[in-house]
């Protein structure tokens, strides 16, 4: 765990770090601490602290008029995930999808600005960046607008018979598409779709153009020169692009509160329903813990499976 | 035949174009509709053009103070944690120093966590504290996740930095402090600008952090959201509209003064 997830160059120390001090001296030696310790004591107090006390919280039983006692009370553990092991299961598949939709849609976007946009780069650029400084509780409710029943996407979609397919598969009900899984999907892709875009462009922009014409060269078809030199070159990016876009959409409750219904809805809402309005904070705190487990054992797992340890 | 072969060849030009579009329609959607003027108080459906909502922005009662509420949490966030990233950033990169690994793995994790699991447990903090939830509250979770961006982006700046630069400068006999400010800030300015916006954009459009965390203080996406259940005002896609206009302008000017930088000689 040493360099970041989107950060351009590999954790590549100059030769000599530290500038020669002129006269070395013991206060010199202090500098990197007092440096950190602001920051590295905002992050203690504000984060991991925090941390500890939702853990505590977690085992707490009691209610809020007589107060919550620690009493190593596990079982808020069991009974939070027999009653929300759906909401759980769904953000799994809700978040796995919108990754895969992220990778399928953003890898030739990032493909065309890293190769294909010549002097456009610059503007396609902006246009990704750009909607990160806009609302995005506005650009997600105008989804509401654009999936609207009997708009025009859903009467295309419709006359297609393209949500006769998303029925079938159980991901739409009928004619609409708002209110259903897909909505959902669709928010999520389209939310953290640049968390996907940028670290794939930045992994793309970095392979020399040159290979591309070496492999030309040894005449390799074109997919054959996206298969075998393109792709393996780009995965640093598209490993973190996965996790950049899994992780928080596993989380959000926004996209299943606002294009959902009561059938969407994720671990998120659940969370934020215990803890801002049934203000029942044990099992708050024991779903909030589970979720963080379950999303640092599937993002180990699948760290040590891509095979870029070194990348977090 | 030509037709299907330029089709093949252009294929990731097509594609990737689609995909701006879908990126960019809510953003199309959201201008248009900031001209329509709604039957109800939903703002969902193409009703006639009109100008009122654009003569008359600050319209819709508390829209504009949550506005200003935002940009002053966010314009304080942003120093913040600009500061405090920076220094740890310097610290990374020019020191060895022990614990240097847990400290990495210290900055990394508030990336790496869902924002529900933060800002869950930020309440825990606050309500065992027993503190007032309110601008503090917000202002302190927003410094805290804003933080590790700061970091990695004046870590990406300052680890490219060519430490030879600097040990000129002592060679021509500048102090330490000269240093730092002619020489060594000049250069990381880009990461530390970087940082700076990018801390701006995440604190102004919080919403999952904040909404755990501010009591009954309402931010600007806090307004939104609270609007998409009571009735969304057309003023809301003004503003969306305004704001994305804005970063383009602001982008793009960036961009345009880092290439002219980049021109001269080096």
């Amino acid at each position: 765990m040493t360099t970041t997830l989107t950060e351009a160059p590999p954790a590549k120390d100059p030769e000599d770090p530290a500038p020669a001090p002129r006269k070395p001296r013991k206060r010199g030696r202090l500098v990197p601490y007092w440096l950190l310790l602001p920051g590295l004591l905002w992050l203690v107090v504000f984060f991991a602290l925090p941390l500890v006390y939702q853990a505590s919280t977690s085992v707490q039983t009691g209610s809020l008029e007589e107060g919550f006692k620690v009493t190593w009370h596990f079982a808020t553990y069991w009974d939070a995930l027999t009653d929300y092991w759906p909401q759980f299961l769904r953000s799994v598949l809700y978040a796995g999808a919108a990754t895969v939709l992220c990778l399928l849609l953003g890898y030739p976007l990032a493909y065309l600005i890293a190769f294909r946009a010549g002097r456009w780069r610059g503007i396609i650029l902006v246009l990704v960046i750009a909607p990160f400084f806009t609302s995005f509780l506005i650009r997600t409710l105008a989804w509401k607008t654009i999936l609207a029943d009997g708009g025009p996407v859903v009467g295309a979609l419709n006359s297609l018979h393209v949500l006769d397919v998303t029925s079938w598969l159980g991901v739409t009900a009928g004619d609409r598409v708002l209110a259903t899984p897909l909505a959902v999907i669709c928010g999520l892709t389209y939310n953290f779709l640049p968390f996907m875009i940028l670290p794939l462009y930045t992994s793309l922009e970095r392979i020399d153009g040159r290979l591309h014409e070496a492999a030309g060269d040894l005449y390799a078809k074109p997919s054959t020169t996206f298969r075998k030199v393109t792709l393996p070159l780009s995965m640093p990016g598209v490993v973190s692009g996965t996790l950049l876009t899994f992780i928080p959409a596993a989380g959000d409750y926004v996209n299943a509160d606002l294009l959902g219904s009561t059938d969407t809805r994720m671990v998120g809402n659940v969370i934020q329903t215990q803890f801002l309005r049934v203000l029942d904070y044990p099992t708050a705190a024991a779903l909030s813990f589970i979720l963080m487990a379950a999303i640092l054992f599937m993002v180990t797992f699948y760290i040590r499976k891509s095979g870029t340890e070194d990348l977090v | 035949m030509a037709f299907v072969r330029w089709l093949r060849r252009n294929l990731v030009v097509i594609a990737g174009l689609c995909t701006l579009a879908y990126l960019l329609l809510p953003n199309i959607v959201v201008t248009v509709f900031s001209f329509n003027k709604p039957k109800g108080r939903f703002n969902y459906s193409w009703q006639e053009f009109s100008l009122d909502a654009w003569k008359d922005p600050c319209g819709v009662a508390d829209m504009c103070g949550s506005l200003s509420l935002s940009l002053q949490i966010a314009t304080w966030a942003t120093i913040g944690a600009t500061v405090l990233g920076t220094m740890i950033a310097f610290a990374l990169v020019r020191y060895r120093f022990r614990a240097r690994g847990a400290v990495n793995s210290l900055i990394f994790l508030p990336m790496a966590m869902p924002e529900v699991v933060m800002a869950a447990s930020l309440l825990t903090l606050f309500l065992n504290m027993g503190a007032q939830l309110g601008f503090w509250t917000v202002l302190i979770a927003h410094i805290m996740f804003c933080l590790s961006f700061v970091v990695t982006a004046v870590k990406a700046r300052v680890m490219s930095m060519d430490p030879r630069l600097e040990q000129a400068a002592q060679d021509l006999y500048a102090g330490p402090v000269q240093t730092f400010l002619r020489v060594t800030l000049p250069i990381a300015a880009p990461g530390i600008a970087a940082g700076a916006l990018l801390a701006f954009a995440l604190s102004f459009d919080d919403f999952i952090i904040t909404n755990f965390n501010a009591g009954s203080t309402v931010t600007f996406p806090m307004f939104v959201w609270g609007s998409a259940q009571r009735g969304t005002p057309v003023q809301i896609n003004v503003i969306g509209t305004a704001m994305f206009l804005v970063a383009v302008l602001l982008v793009l000017a960036g961009m345009l003064i880092g290439k002219r930088r980049n021109k001269q000689p080096k």
